[in-house]
């Protein structure tokens, strides 16, 4: 009976641990007109950034302190999963003109 | 936008291109898609030749996104002629322009090396310079059709993103 309610209890433990972590969200952002929008964003570590590039010239999302570097090609999006907290600036290297920024806090429990 | 200011700015892009043009001229729209196909001609041109010439991984990649940018610039451009039923009409600032960027290729041909990627690179920043200039005070402005104004305006974001970015490799190189 012992051994069968911590087996029970085990069971619901492994579950919870499996669940309980994962509150990642997609945060999106617009590439229109050369400029990322919002260009400031507030995210969680375990969060994804997609943009969204709606122009019809290549764009890339390059964190100054290389974090990510996302390819947007014209009319298509892209990707980064945030993994540590922190404030990211990132720019396109084809027209350093765009500028956005990232707020990173703590993932989210 | 005074008939004054107009001409300045336009009499300053030609005295750029080296060849003078009647003072107080104002371009059409058949005449302003003639200079924007051409400017973006001659920079698809000059990187085709950095292309061709350079070693050094900056620069290409630079040419690179020129050709690439200006390419897709140029097929909107062409798309939107198209739709409005406009001809590109030749004019003396398409021709200056053209003539100046010829010479630019011929004195180039002669560079190679590090002296090659440095004058390429300058002169990158100076051509999106004086043709960010010329959309700013001339092009824009005189645009009739919306559509054209509003494929210049993105134009010019587009191109001063490349001025920027042609400074940077331009400083890298010094």
């Amino acid at each position: 009976m012992t051994r069968a309610i911590a087996a029970a209890a085990f069971a619901a433990a492994a579950v919870w641990v499996a669940a309980a972590p994962v509150r990642a969200e997609t945060v999106r952002i617009e590439v229109k007109a050369l400029a990322f929008s919002p260009v400031q964003v507030t995210a969680h570590v375990g969060d994804t950034l997609e943009w969204v590039n709606a122009d019809f010239v290549a764009h890339t999302a390059t964190a100054k302190n290389n974090e990510f570097d996302v390819s947007l090609s014209a009319g298509k999006s892209g990707r980064a999963v945030l993994k540590k907290p922190g404030k990211v600036d990132y720019f396109c290297r084809f027209h350093p003109n765009m500028a956005g920024q990232v707020t990173v806090e703590e993932a989210r429990h | 936008m005074g008939v004054l200011k107009l001409s300045a700015a336009l009499a300053a892009l030609v005295l750029t291109a080296g060849v003078a043009m009647a003072q107080g001229a104002k371009p059409n729209d058949a005449q302003i898609a003639h200079i924007a196909y051409t400017a973006g001609n001659i920079d698809i041109a000059a990187a085709q030749q950095a292309l061709k010439k350079s070693k050094n991984k900056e620069v290409r990649a630079f040419a690179q996104d020129m050709v690439r940018d200006h390419k897709a610039v140029n097929e909107k451009a062409l798309a939107l002629v198209k739709k409005l039923k406009v001809t590109p009409e030749d004019n003396p600032t398409s021709q200056s322009l053209k003539k100046d960027a010829d010479a630019k290729l011929a004195q180039y041909a002669k560079l190679s090396g590090p002296a090659f990627d440095k004058s390429y690179a300058e002169n990158e920043v100076g051509y999106h310079k004086t043709v960010n200039g010329a959309l700013q005070s001339t092009l824009i402005p005189s645009a009739q059709n919306p559509e054209l104004k509003s494929l210049l305006e993105t134009g010019l974001k587009i191109f001063q993103g490349h001025q920027q970015h042609a400074e940077q490799v331009a400083s890298a190189l010094k």
